[in-house]
């Protein structure tokens, strides 16, 4: 397993449970999607594996064991994270390839022509244009800001990437595209996925196995196909149902 | 006389680039028409040069009559009268939509004192129907302030106050986009009864080709600010003429057939 939640609880300040006995594993290469309604959880999760704040009770595990500060470098190069929006998750003050650098930067991963070179691979690989390396985000639309998004958290080549909620503020042409990107670097570079989404099309297309949270618990866990085809639990049938859909040609 | 009339719209910046171009269309009362296209098509600041709206230094050409007022190069006087009574919009992101030191119960109060010129207890009933009628529980919601309630509530409390002048003309820039699905399917058709019950002409903006064939019979497609395509929902989607429609109900259809068979 890369990243493993452990019977996790989270209580934020005097809150309520945020998290409520949730485990959850991702092991090389797979494909899990987080879905559920607005605080339900799931980014609360996505913030514990990302190691941004301690369970109140229960462990997060990377490589099987506590996310200790002597592993805190690899454990960031080996786990990455693409967010919602991209208009705030970018510095508008720097360049796409001072952005898309950051982590070869604050990992000491390369430096110089390498880390440019790393750069312009990873740009070219989520499809942005040569020309876009000079430019700065508010010159880009909020799909290829959420490809320079991808670019940067693949710049170093890690082995999960967690995605919150990465298409939601995307537009159909350019959702159907990044979840072309993100299934080819799950398929070309072995990358596991999870992925934060209330979009079950997007969960569909790109994760093998779904969790299901209701405040704050895991009610539903299988495989994608039997949860969208066969849902033992309320709340997901409900969701299922509320998905628009396209009139029949 | 048409309710909206869009002549040879243009929207420029300050650089001189074109965000919107040539775009004609009308909207009678009562009508419905959506707007679909991906970001930077052009949906968003359209809505914004009918209602007058338009940011710094974007600069409108062409015509737009909003109940037969020129509203390109109108002055802000002759554009207020026009806001709210004529048109209203709902936006997208109810939080930023939402004044957030200020109680939903007085944002409501706003417009209703007015547009109908109600005070006192009057103006007390009208504020607990127009939140009665998006199915918001008038106690609670009244005196909360926008942080405190869910993003489905603030979105059907955006939508209260924009209905509470009685437009006759609703623009509806991406409602749902920010709703989780559930309540996604809530507020369309609470817009939906809302707009039938009180016959409103809706311009609904949006991404989503699913959400629009929900909403309105007849489309227009935009691309980088051009109209390519319009006509109805359903010859749009069965038989798409432009290559960029055709583009966008493949990958509708390729999301909607991931979840299978209904």
């Amino acid at each position: 397993m890369i990243l493993e939640l452990q019977n996790v609880s989270y209580r934020y300040r005097a809150g309520a449970l945020a998290l409520d006995d949730v485990s959850l594993a991702v092991g090389e290469g797979a494909s899990v999607g987080l879905v559920g309604e607005s605080g339900s959880g799931k980014s609360t999760i996505v913030k514990l594996m990302l190691a941004l704040a301690k369970p109140s009770s229960g462990s997060v595990l990377f490589e099987g064991a506590p996310i200790a500060p002597a592993v805190m470098r690899r454990f960031r190069g080996a786990v990455q994270t693409v967010f919602q929006d991209p208009y705030s998750s970018l510095d508008p003050r720097q360049s796409i390839e001072s952005i898309v650098a950051e982590p070869l930067r604050s990992l000491g991963i390369a430096r110089g022509s390498e880390a440019r070179s790393m750069v312009a691979e990873s740009c070219a690989a989520v499809g942005l244009p040569a020309d876009a390396l000079g430019r700065f985000p508010h010159e880009f639309s909020g799909g290829q800001r959420q490809r320079i998004a991808i670019a940067r958290a693949t710049v170093c080549h890690p082995r999960l990437l967690l995605a919150d909620e990465p298409l939601s503020a995307l537009d159909v042409t350019t959702r159907i595209q990044v979840i072309d990107l993100l299934a080819e670097l799950r398929a070309s570079a072995g990358l596991a996925i999870l992925m934060v989404s209330h979009d079950l099309s997007a969960i569909a297309a790109l994760c093998d196995e779904t969790v299901v949270l209701n405040a704050g618990r895991v009610v539903e866990h299988g495989t994608t196909a039997t949860i969208l085809s066969t849902p033992s639990q309320d709340y997901t049938r409900r969701l299922v149902a509320a998905v628009p859909r396209l009139p029949h040609p | 006389m048409t309710l909206l009339s869009v002549q040879n719209l243009g929207v420029q910046t300050p650089a001189g680039r074109a965000l919107v171009a040539d775009l004609s269309f009308d909207l009678a009362a009562g009508q419905r028409l959506g707007l679909i296209g991906e970001s930077g098509s052009g949906k968003s600041v359209t809505s914004l040069a009918v209602t007058g709206l338009l940011g710094s230094g974007l600069v409108a050409s062409g015509s737009v009559l909003l109940d037969g007022v020129q509203v390109v190069g109108a002055s802000e006087r002759r554009l207020v009268p026009l806001r709210g009574r004529v048109a209203s919009v709902v936006f997208q992101e109810p939080l930023t939509a939402l004044d957030p030191l200020m109680r939903i119960g007085r944002q409501l109060a706003e417009p209703i004192t007015r547009h109908r010129g109600l005070r006192g207890s009057a103006l007390h009933a009208a504020v607990a129907d127009a939140l009665d009628e998006v199915s918001l529980d008038e106690a609670r919601i009244s005196r909360a302030y926008p942080h405190e309630i869910s993003g489905g509530q603030r979105q059907r409390a955006a939508i209260a106050i924009a209905l509470a002048s009685r437009p006759q003309l609703l623009i509806a820039d991406e409602p749902t986009t920010a709703l989780d699905v559930t309540v996604q399917a809530q507020v369309l058709r609470l817009l939906d009864d809302l707009i039938d019950a009180r016959g409103m002409a809706l311009l609904f903006i949006s991404h989503d080709l699913a959400v629009v064939s929900a909403m309105t019979p007849d489309v227009i497609v935009m691309s980088s600010g051009v109209a390519v395509e319009r006509g109805s929902i359903e010859r749009v989607l069965s038989k798409p003429q432009h290559p960029y429609t055709a583009e966008l109900v493949r990958s509708a259809r390729a999301l909607d057939d991931m979840l299978g068979q209904r």
